[in-house]
């Protein structure tokens, strides 16, 4: 089914399981959250697997989808999907410009154009209160009526929505690595110089992974600010992009499922760990540190090594 | 005079006051296979990057076909018809061998940003990505990771890639640089195979490839053409020792 190997097959059929099963043993919210940040790390992971650039910036694109969908429910009364469609569009439209900007650069002045570009929408985020609420953020996002006829105030009726969209942004994704385009990326990736001698003009091959990228976090800032009910300037900054790195490199870069398990990973460790008040960011600090240097492959990454297989 | 496929005038490049080629002209002739030969440090990789538009000449003019293709980007003049291969063997080291010749196919689909659409469309090059893989001996490794291929496997399978392209010039960047005797052998005996219908331009440290397969060569120093002819006079020229074997020869 959809071109997904053996392991693949069992991995997806564990993984929609879960999804069902996870929401009467769990707090639906964290599952919901787990589910937001993977569709974000499921997006980076493309941009730093598939064409391996490392952007510092993801967390324009998550909080502007946010942004975004939280106004439009908040202020303007739409329903939730408009909300979220329009951070979808939102975030791609950011990713088409700050590609175009950032796409011709590599390893650390990529990273670090990300980062500058990231810290305009930032700013703009603090400053432009009418829209974003500044300090403030948009409190009390309606989670509304589903085509302004299902209700999703009920978890579980969210719940649903939510699987629905990471389910398909999961297939969206291996659909993207497995299409011919795909077949065009892992060529450039592997050797980039050949591939243009082939005809092949790659810049526009990893623009086009860039907006990709930026369009599923912009979907996935939206889904958020819906499930949370509030959309605040933490999701904008820097420690979300970092943030999302790490669940890619926890998970392993490349790999279909890591920033699933990545993602899964770093909300737990925030949500148990929060007792622990400011002493989460240092454990982070010490899992990344960990994780670099005894299995630099990640978790998935890891376990596919083992099984030789790609998961 | 036989029709000029490739054709420059004044070609030259300066590396911030070092003048690494300085005005080369260069006329390939249709059908032929043109050997670009010199010592280490006499520009062939410079000529051959300025060719190929991986490098901007600082002056001069670059025509294939007629057309002045010398401020073209090195994707598009791929499109053209003017391919090039590497001197470090450049394989699509993740993908398998038949993947990687596919990758050469699927160009001519012309519209490839198609990430929505399932990677099965691709089968239809299967059976012309293993024919390629036979006429250069790697019918057994269709399916291996490229970069588990020994080198002179490497080579073919680069030829074979850029063979798939169809193109009208094949600029080949040493195509036996550290191969084994053996290798040398298959890869000449399939560059003879291969010419038919198409021009050739190859940069080559080793001669005997050179005498048995071009009919013309160009010698360059110093970035500067120092002869050239067919093979024998090239091999005649005092110039030509001298600047190979020094002095003392000449």
């Amino acid at each position: 089914m959809f071109g997904l190997t053996r392991h693949q097959l069992l991995g997806f059929a564990v993984l929609v399981v879960v999804v069902i099963a996870a929401p009467f043993v769990l707090y639906p919210i964290v599952v919901m959250q787990v589910m937001c940040y993977a569709i974000f790390a499921m997006g980076t992971n493309l941009l730093m697997g598939s064409v391996g650039l490392l952007s510092l910036g993801q967390a324009a694109y998550f909080g502007l989808g946010g942004y975004v969908a939280g106004y439009l429910v908040e202020s303007l009364g739409l329903t939730p999907e408009v909300g979220i469609i329009a951070g979808a569009l939102a975030g791609a439209a950011l990713g088409t410009v700050f590609g175009w900007l950032s796409i011709r650069r590599q390893t650390i002045y990529f990273a670090m154009i990300t980062l500058a570009l990231a810290q305009i929408i930032y700013f703009f985020a603090v400053q432009l209160t009418d829209f974003t609420g500044g300090e403030n953020g948009i409190q009390g996002i309606p989670r509304g009526k589903l085509f302004d006829v299902f209700p999703l105030t009920r978890d579980l009726a969210i719940y649903v929505v939510v699987a629905v969209i990471f389910l398909a942004a999961f297939l969206f994704v291996y659909r993207v690595v497995h299409s011919p385009f795909g077949q065009v990326v892992k060529a450039i990736r592997d050797n980039e110089p050949r591939a243009i001698s082939l005809g092949y003009k790659a810049t526009n091959y990893k623009w086009v992974i860039f907006i990709l990228a930026a369009t599923l976090a912009g979907i996935a800032g939206g889904t958020k600010a819906m499930v949370m009910g509030i959309q605040t300037l933490s999701d904008v900054g820097t420690s979300v992009s970092g943030l999302v790195v790490l669940m890619v490199l926890l998970g392993g870069i490349g790999t279909i499922f890591g920033p699933i398990i990545g993602a899964l990973i770093v909300v737990a460790m925030q949500y148990y760990l929060a007792p622990f008040g400011a002493w989460v960011v240092v454990i982070q600090g010490a899992i990344f540190m960990i994780c670099v240097l005894v299995f630099r492959r990640g978790i998935i990454g890891e376990l596919a090594y083992r099984l030789r297989a790609e998961l | 005079m036989a029709e000029a496929i490739l054709e420059t005038a004044g070609l030259s490049k300066v590396f911030g006051g070092f003048s690494a080629v300085s005005d080369v002209k260069l006329r390939i002739e249709t059908n032929s296979i043109h050997a670009l030969i010199g010592p280490n440090g006499a520009g062939k990789t410079t000529c051959f990057n300025l060719l190929t538009k991986f490098l901007q000449p600082s002056a001069g003019t670059i025509h294939f076909q007629g057309e002045d293709i010398t401020r073209l980007k090195p994707a598009d003049i791929a499109r053209r018809g003017l391919v090039r291969s590497f001197q470090i063997s450049a394989v699509f080291g993740h993908l398998t061998a038949a993947e990687n010749i596919r990758i050469a196919l699927q160009r001519k689909r012309g519209r490839s940003f198609d990430f929505w659409r399932s990677d099965a469309v691709l089968r239809r090059y299967n059976d012309r990505a293993h024919e390629l893989l036979f006429d250069v001996g790697l019918a057994d490794a269709a399916a291996t990771p490229a970069a588990e291929l020994s080198y002179g496997r490497k080579r073919a399978l680069e030829i074979a890639t850029t063979l798939a392209l169809d193109p009208v010039l094949m600029l080949l960047d040493e195509p036996t640089a550290g191969m084994t005797e053996a290798d040398v052998l298959r890869i000449v005996a399939l560059i003879g195979r291969i010419r038919a219908g198409r021009s050739i331009l190859m940069v080559e440290h080793n001669l005997s490839v050179v005498s048995g397969l071009s009919d013309r060569i160009t010698v360059l120093t110093r970035g500067r053409i120092l002869a050239e002819g067919d093979y024998q006079t090239v091999a005649n020229n005092r110039d030509v020792i001298t600047a190979y074997l020094g002095t003392d020869y000449a």
